[in-house]
């Protein structure tokens, strides 16, 4: 997994509350057996009307809107466990999404595929919202390591939440499968006492 | 001081604890289905790794599946992709397949339980949100990503952070027509759609002791949708008797031993929770979802509410209130009952079982569905399927104009060629209601069985207990 670095970008705003996986990722193109190239489908249905002509009026195809920084509405990535969604927001080119309250299989996915999952306030992500409706491009910092978000030129901060271990491997671009295998003799000695 | 039953279970499953991070967790049980598994398997070959334990994982084929005509080659390339993938994988990787021929293929969750796989005080985990459902054994399961299912498959173990715990606590009689997946739309109503992140339900109280595993099940499988991890209901001798004789259940003196220790399954009276709920059962009617979200939903005989009403007060839930009503062109203050509709399905994870088919033929015995509903029954097995002909179920439902159709998850998710036209509107006893969900456009609304039986009937939204 790429390791996970500070982050200075401008930030895509997605202000509908509840979006579940399957707004992020339909159920029709789950039919792959490899992770790529989801990015392309990623919010398919809001993105492109029946001719798949794109909507500009959607955040994600509109051209005033860019950055490696997706910011939703409360309760993001609720619905299917899918990780479909992970790899679509993934391979989209999105490196953090910021939201005020996540759905848990979201942020757990998300985590494992090396997307950020920042947890703000609520008055925190109001405020995002409206320093992107100000200045589209207006740029975040996400610092990992001292576990900020900021929205540069107001120099607004708010810390975030991350465990010890999630963020060792983010920085570290270790994966938990690695971690888990290591243990493979610790595993084998519980099975057998069972 | 005293344990809950999640904590039970969940500290005999505990590897090692990593400090500051989560914990080694060991899973007895991996459920498999052909979306969530491919990229897991290519995972394991790319390390050139093999699955740790093959015995416990359980594989079905049941997303992608037609269900009419699968004795032919599935038609959509991709789809039978996906599926002869599941099927070169499990041979790869010794895992026991209940694809497509098989006696036992279903969907996952009701294949699970009715082979006698899930028990109660297992871990288990599945690529799919509503694996929730095996906890009404008194077990802890959950569903994981593809990520996770790779954990697993390369060593029974996962990275597990405990959830925080709440207890439901529904006490009470219930009102005639009311069913299991009526209390747990009600308590989703109450909680909202994000009431339970973060947590792992138990459900306890005489509204859930009282009902069958069937019911029991439909309550965990819908506690995802209030975005818990999970949920679980302590094991009683309903459970026992539910398990036994089974497939893979534990046979003999293995068997008075296993229900010696289930019966240690309880939450100690001393145990406290994070958070807990109380609801009267007798203050719950038949229920319907009105909105995008399993949350949106409210007693058949009321009227749809405003966005104020249901506590709406930022702009940005107001704003997504109204989203809803505009994708179902709903307006506040507009009766559910009496409304018209297109479609009736009644089928998937949640109430695909003999005891729901039951439900439905009761009520539609004798009668005719309206010309205007097309009417959809999928069975969520080829056991069920079996059952519904051997008990004489399948004539009743099939002369009141419904049609049968083969085992998979089906409109639920329309991933098959099972959809609901654009604008078209379902009552559908699945668990989502989402946008898109059902096919794109469609306009779901999530009941019972006996609701939803009741509705093809007289083609508009009924309510069940005027026709018992
Ligand atoms: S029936 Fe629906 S909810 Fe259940 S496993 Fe299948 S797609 Fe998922």
């Amino acid at each position: 997994m790429e390791k996970f670095n500070t982050i200075i970008s401008s930030a895509v705003p997605l202000t509908t509350e509840n979006i579940d996986t399957d707004q992020i990722i339909p159920a029709r193109f789950l039919k792959a057996t490899t992770r790529d190239g989801f990015g392309d489908n990623l919010f398919r249905d809001w993105r492109f009307d029946k001719n798949n002509d794109p909507i500009t009026t959607f955040p994600l195809e509109d051209p005033k809107y860019d950055g490696s920084i997706l910011v939703a509405g409360k309760n993001f990535g609720c619905g299917s466990s899918r990780e479909h969604a992970a790899w679509a927001i993934a391979d989209y080119g999105f490196k953090v999404v910021i939201c005020s309250e996540f759905a848990d299989i979201f942020q757990n996915n998300a985590l494992n595929n090396g997307v950020l999952v920042v947890t703000v306030s609520a008055e925190f992500l109001a405020k995002s919202f409206s320093a992107i409706e100000v200045n589209n491009q207006a740029a975040f910092k996400i610092d990992l390591k001292n576990q900020f978000v900021e929205l540069v030129a107001s120099g607004d901060k708010e810390s975030f939440q991350i465990n010890g271990y999630r963020k060792e491997c983010l920085i570290n671009g270790y994966d938990n499968i690695d971690y888990l295998i290591s243990q493979k003799e610790k595993i084998a000695a519980f099975e057998s006492a069972k | 001081m005293g344990k809950t039953l999640f904590d039970k279970i969940y500290d005999k499953h505990i590897v090692s604890s990593i400090p500051d991070g989560p914990d080694v967790f060991y899973i007895d049980v991996q459920y498999i289905h052909e979306v969530t598994s491919p990229q897991a398997f290519e995972g394991l070959r790319q390390r050139g790794i093999k699955v740790a334990r093959p015995k416990q994982v359980c594989a079905t084929a049941d997303h992608n599946v037609p269900t009419e005509n699968q004795h032919l080659p599935i038609q959509n390339d991709l789809s039978r992709h996906q599926v002869s993938t599941l099927v070169q994988n499990c041979e790869e990787f010794g895992i026991d397949l209940y694809g497509l021929e098989h006696p036992f293929q279903g969907i996952v969750h009701v294949v699970g339980p009715e082979l006698g796989v899930t028990k109660p005080g297992m871990t288990m985990v599945c690529g799919d949100s509503h694996t929730s459902t095996h906890g009404a054994f008194g077990a802890i399961a959950f569903g994981v990503g593809t990520s996770e299912v790779e954990m697993v498959l390369a060593t029974q173990c996962l990275m597990q952070h405990r959830p925080k715990r709440m207890r439901i606590t529904v006490e009470g009689d219930l009102q005639k027509g009311v069913t299991a997946k009526d209390i747990v739309l009600y308590v989703i109503s109450k909680t909202t759609a994000a009431g339970g992140t973060g947590y792992f339900v138990e459900f306890a109280g005489s509204a859930f002791s009282s009902l069958t595993m069937e019911g029991r099940m439909t309550v965990c499988n819908m506690s995802i949708e209030m975005g818990a991890r999970g949920g679980l209901i302590a094991p009683d001798e309903t459970t026992f008797e539910y398990v036994k004789g089974r497939e893979f259940a534990p046979k003999g003196a293995d068997w008075d031993k296993a229900v010696s220790e289930w019966k240690e399954l309880y939450t100690d009276e001393d145990a406290t929770f994070d958070k807990e709920f109380n609801f009267d059962a007798s203050d719950i009617e038949p229920m319907i979802t009105y909105g995008t979200n399993p949350g949106m939903g409210i007693g058949i005989t009321q009227k749809i509410p405003s966005a104020a009403d249901i506590g709406a007060t930022t702009v940005k839930e107001i704003e997504s209130f109204d989203k809803a009503m505009e994708y179902m062109d709903f307006k506040p203050g507009q009766a559910m009952l009496g409304k018209q509709i297109d479609y009736v399905f009644v089928g998937s994870c949640t109430n695909a079982r003999i005891e729901d088919f039951r439900e439905v033929a009761e009520i539609v015995k004798g009668k005719q569905k309206a010309d205007n509903v097309t009417a959809w029954l999928v069975p969520g097995s080829k056991q069920v399927e079996k059952q519904i002909f051997d008990e004489g179920l399948a004539e009743i439902i099939e002369a009141a104009g419904f049609k049968i159709r083969q085992p998979g998850c089906s409109a639920c998710l329309a991933m098959n060629d099972d959809k609901v036209p654009t604008g078209a509107y379902c009552v559908s006893t699945s668990n989502r209601n989402f946008e898109g969900r059902q096919g794109p456009g469609a306009r779901t609304m999530l009941a019972s069985p006996s609701t939803a039986a009741a509705t093809a009937i007289v083609g508009k939204i009924a309510n069940p207990a005027d026709l018992i």
